[in-house]
């Protein structure tokens, strides 16, 4: 019987030649990842253990990107915590403010992670990296932990769901309303355990950094992993980026999928996620009459040079609402000086808007855009749990930059149609 | 292990923002994170509960972001343990990895009301209703999770069994 792609990168990271669905199975990993909240547990229990070394000083990746540029004493002493580490251990991949950007960005752009890796992160988003044709999933600090120090973890093999995305896309309709339209159709726990193959004719002309935010997203439909197989898209990305040297897997036709689901995108249109789940999607011309008082676009999702170029092409020459505040934040250091380059800061603060340096910062309601009571924010992030951005009784809506870009200007939530 | 404590019922989709918002993850102190728990789904729950207590969930508890602070501060209060119809599959990790008992089953979940006194005996996988008078037997996690669950977590497992 054939095997998945995903199948087939978890077997070649396994020392058996096939796998099933179901089957537990130990594995070597590419790539282990922590950031300024999770590494902390992972390197106490690490330094617990009393081994001296890590496994491998090339492959731990540590990111201080959530409270940073540090927001207050004790994330300051969190990020202490990591660059000491960081020394320690001789980490090659620590990346300090002013170098760093958001992880799940910020890796793929600097060829850190590559097609047919195994990654785990200690990060619900790190399934981001599906996008480049890697297995790559979400754990918790024990986890990284436990993988700092014998290059190993455990995978239940998950069964995969191939979504099969055809016709044409509509004008303003991009890879954050395709997976926000996904979610809101299996809901949040409907890809619960599995990992999510987008394909189609869709996915093959999707630009890379779109492709990086639906597999962003999996995790939000429950997912352990999202993924697209490579083509030609891929091999263009990473080339001249890959640090080390991809693989490429492709799933086999008589692969077994738990399920097929097609989606009709000409029937798609821009879609906002309501409060306080990522399934209450609603297309964007339903919507009518929802005030807002903050817009923030970046993330690990929506920060892409493609997003800050999306946003500044509706706000150019334009002014945000009176009654918003819109902070634009791009996902690296890179993304910033290109965004410098191309003007687009010039943009973004002629607007009204505020322009800030890599960071989760809002997105988390950690820092750089709390919401206050009652208020109400869109926002191209991924999660609009009660109280993500701020108080427990502020609301999120998720949409992609142009919706939030437009509805910055609007006052309310709007599509760019409108602008 | 027997373990016995009240009830606290919550919905679907109890999600690890709520469990513990990520405005408290600049420590990594169980006192202090079990301080906030469940905080944005009931700000009076850690007055109202004590150590002992059982929560109990419907589907996919547990989801949203990886921050292992969320099983810590639910083991940190002293929570004996938690029971849910299905869970989200990073929580559901991290619970086994911190040697957090999770019990998945959707028969408990639905007969259980908010009060109710629960007894879990671990070793023989029953569970007790004793405000109802109904027991109920659940399923053994697969040999390899009890394996890691029997040495107390992930790291004493690969302390006992990996570095030896």
């Amino acid at each position: 019987m054939g095997m998945t792609i995903t199948e087939k990168i978890l077997a070649a990271h396994s020392d058996l030649e096939t796998i099933e669905p179901d089957e537990i199975i130990e594995c070597d990993v590419d790539i282990v990842l922590g950031n300024d909240i999770t590494a902390p547990i992972a390197i106490n229990e690490f330094e617990k253990l009393g081994v001296n070394e890590v496994f491998d000083r090339e492959k731990i990746v540590l990111i201080p990107d959530h409270f940073t540029p540090n927001k207050d004493i004790k994330s300051a002493e969190q990020v202490k915590q990591l660059r000491e580490f960081a020394r320690k251990h001789n980490i090659k991949h620590f990346y300090d403010t002013g170098r760093v950007g958001i992880e799940h960005a910020f890796l793929p752009e600097q060829g850190i992670v590559t097609g047919g890796d195994c990654i785990i992160g200690a990060d619900s988003h790190t399934c981001t990296y599906g996008a480049l044709g890697a297995f790559a999933t979400g754990v918790g600090s024990t986890d990284m932990a436990g993988a700092m120090t014998t290059g190993e973890t455990w995978f239940k093999v998950p069964h995969s769901i191939k979504f099969i995305y055809y016709g044409k896309l509509n004008r303003w309709v991009f890879g954050k309303d395709l997976i926000l339209y996904t979610i809101g159709r299996i809901g949040v726990e409907g890809a619960r355990y599995k990992a999510m193959e987008f394909t189609g004719e869709v996915i093959s002309s999707l630009p890379m950094e779109q492709r990086l935010t639906m597999c962003n997203m999996a995790i939000e439909a429950g997912g352990k992993s999202g993924i697209v197989a490579p083509d030609k898209i891929t091999e263009d990305y990473l080339k001249d980026r890959s640090i080390r040297k991809p693989v490429f897997y492709q799933s086999d036709e008589d692969a077994e999928y738990i399920e097929e689901i097609e989606i009709d995108c000409e029937t798609i249109e821009p879609q906002v996620a309501f409060p306080h789940l990522p399934e209450n999607t609603k297309n964007v011309s339903e919507v009518s009459d929802v005030k807002i008082d903050q817009v923030v676009i970046g993330s690990c999702t929506n920060g892409w040079l493609g997003d800050l170029r999306i946003a500044a092409e509706i706000l150019k020459g334009r002014r945000i609402s009176p009654n918003v505040r819109c902070i634009v934040i791009p996902s690296t250091p890179e993304i910033y000086k290109q965004a410098l380059k191309e003007g687009l800061i010039d943009i973004f603060v002629n607007a009204d808007a505020v322009f800030s340096t890599p960071t989760c910062g809002p997105c988390l309601g950690g820092h750089m855009g709390i919401l206050a009571e009652g208020e109400r924010a869109v926002a191209t992030t991924n999660r609009n749990f009660v109280g993500r951005m701020g108080h427990p009784k502020s609301e999120v809506y998720l949409a992609s930059p142009a919706v939030a870009a437009a509805s910055a200007i609007a006052g309310g939530i709007a599509s760019p149609e409108e602008i | 292990m027997v373990l016995r404590g009240k009830c606290w019922k919550f919905g679907d989709n109890i999600d690890t923002d709520v469990i513990i918002p990520a405005r408290y993850l600049n420590t990594t102190n169980p006192n202090e994170l079990a301080s906030h728990l469940m905080e944005d789904a009931d700000k009076e729950f850690v007055n109202k509960a004590s150590a002992g207590d059982i929560l109990i969930g419907g589907n996919n508890f547990g989801c949203g972001s990886s921050r292992e602070h969320a099983p810590i501060s639910i083991k940190g209060f002293g929570i004996s343990c938690v029971i849910a119809k299905s869970f989200a599959r990073i929580f559901f990790r991290n619970a086994i990895n911190i040697g957090f008992p999770i019990i998945e089953s959707p028969e408990v979940v639905e007969e259980t009301d908010e009060g109710d006194e629960l007894e879990v005996i671990t070793k023989e996988g029953i569970i007790k209703n004793i405000t109802k008078g109904l027991e109920y037997n659940i399923k053994a996690f697969p040999p390899f999770l009890q394996e890691i669950i029997n040495n107390g977590g992930l790291m004493n497992w690969i302390a006992e069994v990996k570095l030896k």
